[in-house]
């Protein structure tokens, strides 16, 4: 096989992978903020509870989220030398803006949220699980601005020719904000939000149906409720903002996304659904509505927006995938906005948490987010085709020389067994935490020496320590309900 | 200061710290098989739980910078350690998932597995590192545009394998004093005797690589006659060794830790001097070599760089001492624990 498609395939694969587990723990981050928070100020342990639960598998999560996010800096320079040689005075910049201040951030804090709920005052460990929060964003700011200087370059010029080209800054803000950066960075991070969201609003509603940890189940799904609302709703809105810069700044993704083959005069239409053959130059069933594109992207029903006939064809990018990836996502945005408006009003009414269609619709539901977020980054990634750097860099032109396919096919296929094994491990463990459940509030012990005789009969115990623990738990449970 | 030298020192310093930081922690994963019991290894592992993350980010940072200062440097040595370094990918991504889930179940046997996982893991990260630090020291076969010539036999050389048994070598001691730290009673008791044989074999491994290094590198002392305070280094890398048995023997855990600190610090600055001023030597043609000058970002890059590391290197400081002090003193297994 081709040493450049490997690569690619390679790269896709990983980051795809990659990509399940950092908007969770966005996401999450942020109702850990909410949720701690309501607790200092309330100081009802209930939301001491919700805190302590979500934190588990926030930790769980961000564990996957590092092991596979090193793969993708190491990535950079064995598969795609060319490509690091070309970027790394413009992308090693933030690059390594992200490693000081975000990664650094997110992992020292992360030890006192996950392990310090003894060590260090309420107060500390609120900051602490902010910081956490911010740190997981930081590191989305960084990432977005090195991809979209992929996408719309800005702030740099070209030194050497050739195979030797390479991009330096001239503008460092100008590289920072770049045309497209920080929508795109909006729209990442919202569709985050609306991940970690739907996480806690399927296992809540699964709580709900099984009549398990009721009172953290109803309160857990109304704060994610609220929260996927504002995100879901929001996010339509910055969707449409993008797609309007998109027709300036890459008409040929935008092409690629409305399967526009041709620029025909008059308005454009807005395609909902179709198949488009590429060979035939249209779009076979489709349904579009006149015009609409045209309003949507200029405001005006009769101007045209520009087809791929504009574009050479060497520069084409594919254009099934884009489209379905694209009206895919699109279509999941509108359905999350529908679902969260039914469950708001049904919550508004207090009919919710006894509609089990909708509970149970809340517990597979959390598949769409995170179609939805693969299927964006898809769309915006294979749109950019050919180029690896937009109109700068080809793709085929960015891969490692000195490294031979045979090699490329035997990493990716270890990557593929160790994967699996790591998503089937994950599954399992975030199961078995589910399973177990949130520790039911408990009244503070009588003495602040009853935890350290706990923690020490527990280091007595080993094993046992946990049993004992789980013992209490059944006890407390029991008690509660 | 020339800004192609203080991103050469700065690497220095990343490259430092990642390997005091996490050469204990993938140290603590060398050696912790020789715990029997269950409880044993849940402490072992704990002593390390809140930090082994953060340790593993300066490895992240240094690869960042290096792919943002010299990205010649970093597309050509990536490249050229394809294979190795997704083995070490493999080795990174089983540590972090057997530390994480080994405790989640009460299974003997899912314990045992995870066990051997880490041990693997730590031990093939460990001595990959190392191999990469000994084929950097001799050079190896890049061509005139930047990029690697060679096939994946011609990085497993003896030299080479002999520093990654040192990396190994090293790391466990370090580790082992660290836990010796963090420990108490019976267990404590044992891993003082794992810190004498880590010694023993830290310090054969050792003597071994300076003798063959001194005689069969030459590359490595040639900066000497340029730099004589070097040697200051050298004198200071001998002291530090000299005193982890003395430490040790004298009940000062410490001292003991802080001298293998020291050593691996030591051990760090030598590889640089060794390199000066180049990134990666080509031992196909010295003219190929990669140095800090023609494998750099622009000047106005570095700059900015300099910049964003001046800014944030004190925050990185601040978070690393509040995660250290909170998490002082002796393991002590609770609820929120692996």
């Amino acid at each position: 096989m081709d040493a450049v498609l490997l690569a690619r395939l390679q790269f896709a694969f990983t980051l795809m992978f990659h990509y399940l587990f950092p908007p969770v723990t966005i996401g999450l981050g942020v109702l850990l903020v909410v949720m701690e928070g309501m607790y200092l100020k309330t100081r009802d342990l209930h939301y001491e509870a919700m805190a302590k639960f979500w934190t588990k598998v926030f930790a769980v999560t961000f564990a996957m989220g590092v092991a596979t996010g090193i793969v993708m800096e190491f990535q950079f320079g064995t598969n795609w030398a060319t490509y690091s040689r070309f970027v790394g005075d413009v992308f090693g910049s933030a690059l390594a803006a992200e490693g000081i201040f975000a990664f650094f951030l997110e992992s020292g804090f992360l030890a006192v949220l996950v392990f310090g709920w003894d060590r260090v005052s309420p107060g500390m460990h609120f900051f602490a699980t902010v910081m956490v929060a911010l740190g997981s964003m930081f590191s989305a700011v960084w990432i977005v601005v090195a991809n979209s200087w992929q996408q719309t370059p800005a702030g740099f010029h070209i030194v050497g020719t050739g195979a030797a080209a390479r991009a330096e800054i001239t503008d460092f803000w100008a590289m920072v904000f770049n045309p497209s950066s920080m929508e795109r960075l909006v729209h990442v991070l919202l569709g985050a939000f609306i991940v970690g969201a739907f996480v806690v609003l399927s296992v809540s509603a699964f709580y709900l149906l099984k009549g398990r940890h009721l009172e953290f189940a109803r309160r857990s799904f109304t704060i994610a409720l609220v929260v996927a609302a504002l995100a879901a709703l929001a996010e339509v809105v910055s969707g449409d903002s993008q797609a309007r810069t998109l027709a300036t700044t890459q008409p040929a993704k935008l092409a690629a996304f409305e399967g526009l083959y041709t620029t025909a005069p008059g308005g454009t239409r807005l395609t909902v659904m179709g198949f488009p053959d590429t060979a035939e130059r249209r779009l076979r069933g489709e349904i579009a509505v006149p015009g609409l594109l045209s309003f949507l992207v200029w405001g005006d029903w009769n101007k045209p927006v520009a087809g791929l006939d504009r574009v050479p064809r060497a520069d084409w990018p594919p254009v099934a995938l884009p489209f379905q990836s694209y009206h895919v996502m699109v279509g999941l945005g509108f359905l999350f906005v529908a679902l969260v408006a039914v469950a708001l009003l049904m919550r508004w009414r207090g009919t919710l948490f006894q509609a089990r269609w909708l509970l149970w619709t809340f517990v597979f539901a959390v598949a769409g987010p995170f179609a939805a977020n693969e299927l964006g980054w898809v769309a915006a990634e294979v749109g950019r085709q050919p180029w690896v750097v937009y109109g700068l860099l080809r793709t085929s032109d960015a891969t490692s020389k000195s490294v031979p396919a045979g090699q490329v096919l035997a990493s990716l296929v270890m990557f593929g067994v160790i994967y699996a094994l790591l998503f089937a491990v994950y599954v399992f463990v975030l199961n078995d935490k589910i399973q177990h459940g949130p520790d039911e509030p408990a009244p503070p012990p009588a003495a602040t020496t009853g935890g350290g005789l706990l923690a020490a009969a527990g280091s007595l115990a080993g094993q046992g320590g946990e049993s004992l623990t789980s013992t209490g738990e059944a006890a407390g449970r029991a008690g509660g309900e | 200061m020339d800004l192609h030298l203080f991103w050469f020192a700065l690497l220095g310093v990343l490259l430092t710290g990642y390997a005091i930081l996490d050469g204990f922690d993938l140290g603590v994963g060398i050696v912790h098989l020789a715990a029997r019991r269950d409880d044993e290894r849940r402490v072992l592992l704990n002593a390390i739980g809140p930090l082994w993350d953060g340790n593993e980010v300066w490895l992240v940072t240094f690869g960042g910078a290096l792919f943002a200062a010299f990205p010649r440097a970093y597309a050509a040595a990536f490249s050229a350690f394809y294979l190795p370094f997704m083995l070490l990918l493999f080795a990174l991504i089983f540590r972090a998932v057997s530390i994480e889930f080994r405790s989640k179940r009460e299974s003997a046997a899912w314990r045992r597995f995870w066990d051997g996982a880490f041990f693997t893991a730590s031990a093939l990260a460990t001595f990959l590192m190392g191999v990469a630090v000994g084929d950097s020291m001799l050079g190896i076969p890049i061509g005139p545009d930047g990029d690697y010539t060679g096939g994946v036999t011609d990085l497993l050389r003896p030299y080479a394998l002999l520093v990654g048994v040192l990396a190994v070598a090293t790391f466990a001691l370090h580790g082992s004093i660290y836990l010796h730290l963090k420990t108490e009673g019976e267990l404590q008791r044992r891993i003082h005797g794992w810190m004498w044989r880590a010694f023993a074999f830290f310090l054969a491994v050792y003597m071994l690589v300076t003798v063959v290094t001194l005689v069969a590198v030459p590359a490595a002392t040639r900066n000497f006659a340029n730099l004589p305070w070097a040697w200051v280094v050298v004198l200071l890398n001998i002291l530090a060794v000299a005193n982890i048995p003395r430490a040790i023997f004298r009940g000062k855990p410490l001292g003991a830790f802080v001298s293998s600190s020291c050593t691996i610090a030591a051990l760090v600055f030598l590889f640089g001097v060794a390199l000066f001023p180049n990134l990666i030597v080509s031992s196909s043609d010295p003219a190929w070599s990669l140095t800090i000058a023609n494998a750099a970002s622009s000047e106005k890059t570095l700059r900015i760089m300099r910049t964003i590391a001046f800014l944030g290197m004190p925050f990185v400081a601040a978070y690393t001492a509040v995660v250290y002090w909170v998490f002082r003193g002796k393991v002590e297994l609770g609820k929120f624990s692996y």
